[in-house]
């Protein structure tokens, strides 16, 4: 008798909460979706990038690279990598055409053997550059590519966030979660927690120095990567970022990466 | 003689009050108490081989590691069944807590050439469901892979081994290890249920600090009954009285509890060597209450009433016990000059015990006689005439003893040089543990315990890809590799030659490295980036890759061959690739070299010891003379025991270093009792004969008495399942025994030979 009224105590509990975890999930959504919507319309960019490593003790290192990046409409997005420094890599350039259902498509033509390789693109949650950035860090943000949670509004810093909780629907991530901070005047990633797959906290995203392009898209202009792990950290310095430079598809076609300097 | 104990008996409540608080408050600190298993509590914060070591860890990963071992009965690990099993165990491993990467044949990440493409993924995907075909193509990749062979598979396939890194917060507590060591073992025992035909080790740095703690833990458990009970049959002979073996119990356990409870409240941790406080103290105490007890028995066999006995008892024995307490206390205080830090921490705990438990003896211990019943004492007579007949012995027979002696101990001195410091921390354990089990098993079948990790450093940003580096680093990898002690070694240079081959469609031919710095970037490169979450290069490369770790992993060696295999490595770089900086560190290196330093700094403090308790002896027997004599039955004991010991075993780890500075205080005691009473006796005008007749009659019984009482104590340590432990429990008790015999037979010897009626106004007047 009291354990029928318990279990009907549990399952009106349940019913109770289920419309409420449909509820956060809709408005992890739709902060998502909005963030996407107003990243729409960029077309094409071109931007020079440093990127400094930090050891726990703090012995730095620093790569140098250029990136030209298409806005592709009905799947993800395209992007270009050329590496400049070290030099011993100057010239390696890394193409990637990422889908949001499907897996990423990746080349790196190496310029030492002249030739160009297609990269499996399963690993794609391993360090970039041997950095404490991944490549599904930096690749387009694709809405099918995780489910979403609204948690709670908090302040971060000045401004006031929404935190939505990301989960990777790719069995192939290296997280299994991630904690976004976007902020509700413009929808700016402010501030990311990255999970690793048993669950503890793996690193710490912080973007800073956003600066507003062509009226419209607003773009950090430092990323600060640091392990939690590890204590290690990586710089991700946008140092200039140009739109509308006149690329097209075609700059962005395997056929291109051995002319891309 | 004036003393201050009658205080003791005139105000007893006041006293016992004061007693009671102590205890009380010291005690309190139990609860603060707690065990540690980090193989770092044996290295001083500035232990160099820590320092290299805690540097390396800095510049590449962490290399603490749990490796479980995996052994199919029928000696197949290439089959369906047992490929997925890896899979599944590798899976899983991932949840471990604090793991950073997980190493196994299924996630080895295998690299083949297709076309354009760099294929990189796992070499085993869904095992249960491969073919034939496709497992022997997974075996002659595995066993053709220098990466795997004899680290992860071993060369027949009969064994395989997950290898799981983890970075453990610092500091590191045992709570840690604890949380890794469970999981792991959970996982274990749920693949065994389903695998009942597979045996899983666990081997590895976590599993070693567990074993530490653990062993440790286990070591109260057994040891502090076997010790108590050995206390109880001993008091019970002795004694003869229940009521004074409850008495000396209770002296006993409030001296461990409030000695405990003063290291909880100093932050002291329960260790593999602080472990040993209890049974030591217990041993201690007991020699101090029986020396009291014994002579109140005396007193009342003699017809003095119970009060007077006690009385009687304390006046005679407050100094002796004071003085014997300071001069073990001090025997302790020595291992502060050991370079391992638990051992200080073990001396400088055993040294608080000492003096709590000669405080509670002088004052407890009376105020719970003067209520308990207790008898007088038997068979007095039979013993002092076996003690009158052992000095007719020694006077008639003096000269061979003393010679006999002086050539023995020539001879253990000789022996000494038989002793070779050695401290492999495998051989710690004993075999029945199961972490020496594992090793062992795992160095047999598939890998050693024992590895090395060598830094080699070029000049400036990207060096390791330069083709003169990468030419030095295989060539020290290759040499590496032809030494005898060494089972495998890990080097970046195997894959940056597999990669040149994967980059030339396969072809064998170019299973080499690459011509030029760019070649060898760019490949690191495209490999970089096709490794998945954790199984990046970060632990073999620094952040600007201007320097590469490799590992050499080795039979498990004894410290002189380690420490031998370290420098022709560390020359071999030097003189044939001056160019490059090379360092190395590991646990065991650290392990090799404690026991050489340790060593190094008790000898050192040796002399300062020994010298301290003299002056005491000195000042104690207010005869200079005698304080100088008091240097032979001091020293030949030790010389003795580590002279047979070479004999017989002829290994020092560092437990066994500090054997010398302990037994020294402890068996200054017998010196003390015997040539008190011999002074005693010099001064009451006899000669040195009738002196050393009347020393045997007064204090043989108590001598003999309280050697059993610490030969037995010690002894129980031999029960312990650490070596270090083990061995240090029986060279103890063997000194402690031989010092007896040396105070019974040498001793009185040498008195008879250089303490010459003549010298009779000297020892008056000193």
């Amino acid at each position: 008798m009291f354990k029928t009224l318990n279990k009907m105590l549990f399952v009106s509990a349940l019913l109770c909460a289920l419309p409420l975890v449909a509820d956060e999930q809709a408005k992890g959504l739709a902060i998502a979706q909005e963030q996407k919507a107003r990243d729409r319309g960029w077309v094409e960019s071109e931007s020079e990038l440093q990127m400094i490593l930090r050891n726990a003790q703090g012995r730095e290192s620093a790569r140098r690279m250029r990136t030209f990046a298409l806005e592709v409409q009905g799947d993800g997005d395209k992007a270009l990598t050329i590496f400049d420094e070290p030099l011993d890599v100057r010239g390696s350039a890394f193409l990637t055409h990422s889908h949001p259902t499907a897996e990423d498509d990746q080349w790196l033509y190496l310029p030492s053997v002249k030739r160009t390789r297609r990269i499996a693109s399963r690993n794609k949650s391993g360090p970039f550059m041997a950095s404490e950035f991944a490549y599904e860090d930096m690749t387009s943000f694709e809405l099918e590519k995780f489910s979403f949670r609204y948690l709670r509004d908090e302040a971060c810093g000045e401004l006031q966030c929404y935190v939505v909780e990301q989960t990777p629907t790719d069995t192939f991530s290296g997280y299994s979660k991630i904690i976004v901070w976007v902020d509700q005047a413009h929808y700016r990633v402010i501030q990311a927690e990255y999970y690793d797959r048993k669950a503890s906290l793996l690193k710490t995203l912080t973007a800073s120095d956003y600066r507003q392009y062509l009226d419209k898209f607003w773009r950090p202009h430092k990323l600060h990567m640091l392990n939690a792990q590890t204590g290690k950290s990586t710089d991700l310095v946008l140092e200039t970022i140009r739109f509308q430079t006149g690329r097209t598809a075609a700059d962005f076609d395997v056929s291109a990466l051995e002319r891309a300097r | 003689m004036n003393t201050p104990l009658p205080f003791i008996l005139r105000r007893p409540w006041l006293v016992l009050l004061a007693s009671l608080l102590l205890i009380f408050m010291c005690s309190a600190g139990l609860s603060k108490l707690y065990f540690r298993g980090d193989y770092r509590i044996f290295f001083a914060p500035d232990n160099p081989q820590l320092q290299a070591f805690e540097q390396m860890q800095a510049e590449f990963n962490k290399s603490d590691n749990i490796l479980i071992g995996i052994a199919p009965k029928d000696g197949q690990v290439f089959q369906p069944a047992l490929l997925q099993l890896i899979e599944d165990y590798t899976d899983a491993a991932w949840q471990t807590p604090y793991s950073i990467r997980v190493d196994s044949l299924s996630n080895y990440q295998h690299t083949v050439a297709e076309l354009d493409d760099l294929q990189v993924d796992d070499l085993v995907r869904n095992g249960a469901a491969l073919t034939t075909a496709e497992i022997a193509a997974i075996k002659q990749v595995a066993l053709a892979e220098p990466v795997l062979v004899n680290r992860l598979i071993a060369t027949n396939g009969a064994v395989t081994a997950i290898n799981i890194t983890l970075q453990l917060p610092e500091p590191t507590g045992q709570q840690q290890v604890d949380e890794i060591w469970h999981f792991v073992r959970a996982l274990s025992d749920e693949f065994a249920a389903k695998h009942p035909d597979v045996t899983f080790y666990h081997t590895g740095i976590i599993a070693m600090n567990y074993a530490f703690a653990s062993e440790a833990e286990a070591d109260v458990k057994r040891l502090v009954p076997i010790m108590l009970l050995a206390i109880i049959l001993m008091l019970a002979w002795l004694l003869r009285s229940a009521w004074a073996a409850f008495a000396t119990l209770i002296i006993i356990i409030v001296t461990v509890t409030s000695t405990l409870g003063i290291a909880g409240w100093l932050g002291i941790f329960m260790s593999t060597a602080t472990v040993n406080v209890p049974t030591i103290l217990m041993t201690l105490a007991v020699a101090d209450s029986v020396h009291l007890l014994a002579c109140m028995q005396l007193a009342l066999r003699e017809g003095k009433s119970k009060p007077e006995a006690i009385r009687f008892s304390l006046q005679r024995n407050w100094l002796p016990v004071l003085i014997t307490s300071v001069t073990t206390a001090i025997g302790f205080l020595t291992l502060n000059f050991s370079e391992v830090p638990i051992l200080r921490d073990l001396g400088n705990l055993t040294a608080v015990g000492v003096m709590l438990a000669c405080l509670f003896s002088l004052t407890l211990l009376p105020l719970m006689m003067w209520v308990l019943p207790l008898k007088a004492a038997k068979n007095v007579e039979r013993s002092a005439a076996k003690m009158d007949w052992l000095a007719n012995q020694v006077v008639q027979k003096q000269k061979p003893i003393l010679y006999g002696f002086v050539i023995l101990t020539l001879i253990s001195t000789a022996l000494l040089t038989l002793n070779e410091v050695n401290d492999e921390p495998n051989e710690y354990f004993a075999k029945s543990t199961a972490f020496r089990q594992a090793n062992d098993f795992m160095e047999q079948n598939l890998s050693g315990f024992t590895s090395v990790d060598f830094a080699l450093s070029g000049a400036g940003e990207g060096a390791i890809a330069q083709p003169e580096f990468l030419a030095a680093l295989a060539g020290f990898s290759a040499w590496l590799a032809e030494q005898p002690e060494v089972m495998h070694v890990n080097t970046l240079s195997d894959i940056i030659k597999r990669l040149n081959r994967n980059m030339h469609q396969d072809d064998p031919a170019f299973y080499r490295l690459p011509d030029t710095a760019e070649e060898a970037a760019q490949y690191l490169l495209l490999y970089e980036m096709s490794l998945p979450f954790g199984l990046d290069l970060n632990n073999q490369l620094n952040i600007d890759k201007s320097a590469t770790r490799l590992t050499a992993t080795l039979y498990n060696l004894g410290s002189k061959e380690i420490i031998a295999f370290e420098q022709r490595a560390l020359e071999y770089v030097a003189s044939n690739f001056p160019t490059y900086q090379v360092t190395a560190a590991s646990a065991a290196l650290m392990f090799a070299h404690i026991g050489e330093r340790n060593m190094a700094s008790m000898l050192s403090t040796l002399p300062v010891a020994l010298l301290l308790i003299s002056l005491l002896l000195v000042f104690s027997l207010r005869s200079l003379r005698l304080g100088v004599l008091s240097l032979i039955p001091n020293l030949v004991p030790a010389i003795i025991g580590f002279g047979l010991w070479g004999l017989f075993i002829g290994e020092i780890n560092l437990a066994l270093s500090v054997v010398a500075g302990m037994s020294l205080g402890i068996i200054v005691d017998d010196t003390v009792h015997f040539l008190a009473k011999y002074r005693y006796a010099r001064l009451e005008g006899r000669d040195n004969e009738q002196a050393v007749r009347y020393a045997f009659h007064s204090v043989g019984r108590a001598l003999w008495i309280t050697t059993m009482v610490l030969v037995s104590g010690f002894a129980v340590l031999i029960f312990s399942s650490f070596r270090l432990n083990s061995d240090m429990g029986l060279l103890t008790s063997g000194i402690i025994l031989i010092a007896l015999i040396v105070d019974l037979l040498f001793l009185p010897a040498c008195l008879l030979k250089l303490d010459k009626s003549k010298d009779e106004k000297h020892v008056q007047n000193a």
